[in-house]
């Protein structure tokens, strides 16, 4: 029997603009990318969601700060309090951090410059569900666009959870921290921007082995499921 | 009921902000130092009394307009 295709939402809030692009990734790796509007109260039948880039609500008040309100985002939480697989993209990360699903925020480059360029990531960890394609120390050159990307940890941050580091911080982030997941593991926020790296054309594909981690996750959750 | 909202970056947090402000202050031939930059928020309030306006913007500033991680608020009620 072949094995069935993982069901992976992204959501599109007003003013996500990564949302295609992570659609047409997910596609590219065999799961079946699932659009989700703002609006949706309730979430589809899904093995993972992602939260893609952009400026959700015009990033006012604060990144990610109005977006958390959104209906949409309340299924998100609840998918995530279920052990749903959760990864936040660049604004995606923003929302995941508002919405306390991973602990931090993320504030104004350190340079005040909007950065948009390919950067080398350190994987501190391959145990996770979104990384057991990387190995430990590897180096992964994945670009990042954002102006607002400086990672400010809780003070009480477990080391353990960080799962990114960069190894040519852009943006001021406290202790390099460019990916975080959560205390559990199920979810995880990165700046950089995996789904622009999955086709060697584009310059790097090394964003696939981030979202094809992600893919296999969700396969072996929709297998168990069966 | 009127209320201001003054939101600021924590102490310790960094304001690559309020250093740009600072430096173009410096520039300008002002001897500034510790310059940094928050936000204002004006807003109206229906509350029978200044306790319960009070009360109320709190609760805003602790779920949406200030981020405790990052930020520190102060309120202020105008008659």
């Amino acid at each position: 029997m072949a094995s069935p295709q993982p069901r992976i939402g992204v959501v599109t809030y007003p003013g996500s603009q990564d949302d295609r692009d992570a659609l047409w990734a997910l596609g590219a790796l065999d799961a079946e990318a699932v659009p989700v509007w703002h609006e949706e109260r309730e979430l589809p039948s899904l093995d993972a969601v992602v939260l893609p880039g952009g400026f959700s609500y015009g990033d006012y008040l604060r990144c990610g700060a109005i977006a958390r309100f959104s209906p949409a985002t309340s299924a998100v939480c609840a998918f995530a309090e279920q052990d749903g697989l959760v990864l936040g993209i660049c604004n995606g990360f923003q929302v995941l951090c508002e919405a306390g699903l991973l602990p931090g925020a993320l504030l104004r480059n350190e340079s005040l410059r909007f950065v948009c360029r390919d950067v080398p990531l350190r994987v501190e960890r391959a145990d996770t569900p979104f990384t057991t394609r990387c190995d430990a120390g590897q180096t992964l050159v994945i670009p990042v666009k954002h102006g607002d990307g400086r990672y400010v940890p809780p003070p009480d941050l477990d080391p353990a959870q960080i799962v990114f580091r960069y190894r040519d911080n852009p943006n001021g982030s406290v202790d390099d921290i460019a990916g975080v997941c959560n205390e559990a593991g199920n979810v995880l926020g990165l700046m950089p921007h995996p789904e622009h790296a999955v086709d060697p054309l584009l310059g790097s594909a090394d964003g696939a082995l981030i979202l094809a981690s992600l893919v296999e996750a969700a396969r072996d959750r929709a297998l168990a499921a069966v | 009921m009127k209320a201001t909202v003054l939101v600021r970056p924590k102490a310790g947090i960094l304001d690559p902000q309020g250093d740009a402000v600072e430096r173009a202050l410096e520039h300008l031939g002002f001897a500034v130092s510790g310059a940094r930059v928050g936000k204002v928020v004006d807003l109206e309030v229906n509350a029978d009394d200044e306790a319960g306006a009070r009360e109320q913007v709190e609760r805003m500033c602790e779920q949406l307009l200030a981020n405790p991680l990052i930020e520190s608020y102060e309120i202020e009620l105008h008659g």
